[in-house]
């Protein structure tokens, strides 16, 4: 911002992303590979809880399956944390890290 | 070994009498570990409420102070969800809702959790050869048994889940 002198107008709003801090942008919920969890399981839990085509979370199970973990959500930390918690109730799991 | 299959809304299956008596244990077994047996350092406790921030143990401490203990009623409300809809012991029909399917799914899930930590399941586990290797040994071992209950909830679940989503 800044450099353009306009002293006629106030300015009366500032772009969202200087007011959200970084921290509450750069978060991920990632599931690990789980020696128990059966893969279609997983797949309804990726549709169910993120609201995923049968495709996309089929896609995130094998990449969880293949590479041992996924990234499955991004975005504020208190939102992370909310579907680290609900991945936990489905016996998913879950942990939160930054981007 | 019973599956599930749809009717209208409902999932349905017709448990025999061993079959109730296994999944009643089942279920108890895990509503006990939550309850009285609740024990962090039990190595089942660390896999069914895992640390959040793995890197971090003072921030995974700080999050499972607010989120355990609603994790933990969701888990026993949903072993709880198993033991109500079983049949006498003598078996009979198991009849779910969407709800109480999906209650069924996550709870069966926390028990072959349960079981795989104390079975010692990993990525390479053939739970076939596993079974095959214990019989050898001893046919009427603890371990036996308990490999053919993960075995036989495995394929519980599968099926539920399979009858569940079967129109979408």
């Amino acid at each position: 911002m800044g450099g353009m002198a306009a002293p006629q107008v106030a300015p009366v709003e500032t772009p969202d992303t200087d007011e959200v801090p970084v921290t509450d942008r750069a978060w991920v919920t990632i599931v690990w590979d789980d020696p128990v969890n059966l893969m279609s399981y997983v797949t309804w839990v990726f549709q169910k809880l993120f609201g995923y085509s049968h495709e996309k979370a089929e896609k995130l199970m094998l990449d969880v399956h293949h590479k041992g973990k996924a990234v499955v959500s991004s975005g504020a930390r208190e939102r992370m944390e909310h579907d680290a918690s609900r991945l936990h109730a489905y016996g998913l799991w879950a942990t939160v890290e930054r981007a | 070994m019973s599956t599930f299959r749809r009717q209208g809304e409902h999932c349905v299956a017709t448990f025999a009498a061993d079959e109730v008596r296994v999944l009643r244990k089942v279920a108890s077994e895990v509503v006990g570990l939550l309850t009285d047996g609740f024990d962090h350092s039990d190595p089942v406790v660390g896999r069914l409420f895992p640390d959040t921030y793995p890197e971090d143990p003072e921030e995974s401490a700080e999050f499972r102070r607010y989120t355990e203990g609603d994790l933990k009623t969701g888990k026993i409300d949903q072993a709880g969800a198993v033991l109500a809809a079983l049949p006498p012991a003598t078996g009979g029909e198991v009849r779910l809702d969407g709800e109480a399917a999906e209650a069924w799914l996550r709870a069966l899930n926390d028990a072959r959790l349960a079981m795989g930590v104390r079975l010692d399941i990993s990525a390479d586990t053939d739970l076939g050869d596993e079974l095959d290797d214990a019989v050898l040994h001893d046919p009427t071992s603890t371990r036996v048994f308990q490999l053919s209950v993960y075995a036989y909830l495995g394929y519980l679940q599968e099926s539920l889940l399979r009858a569940l989503i079967v129109d979408h």
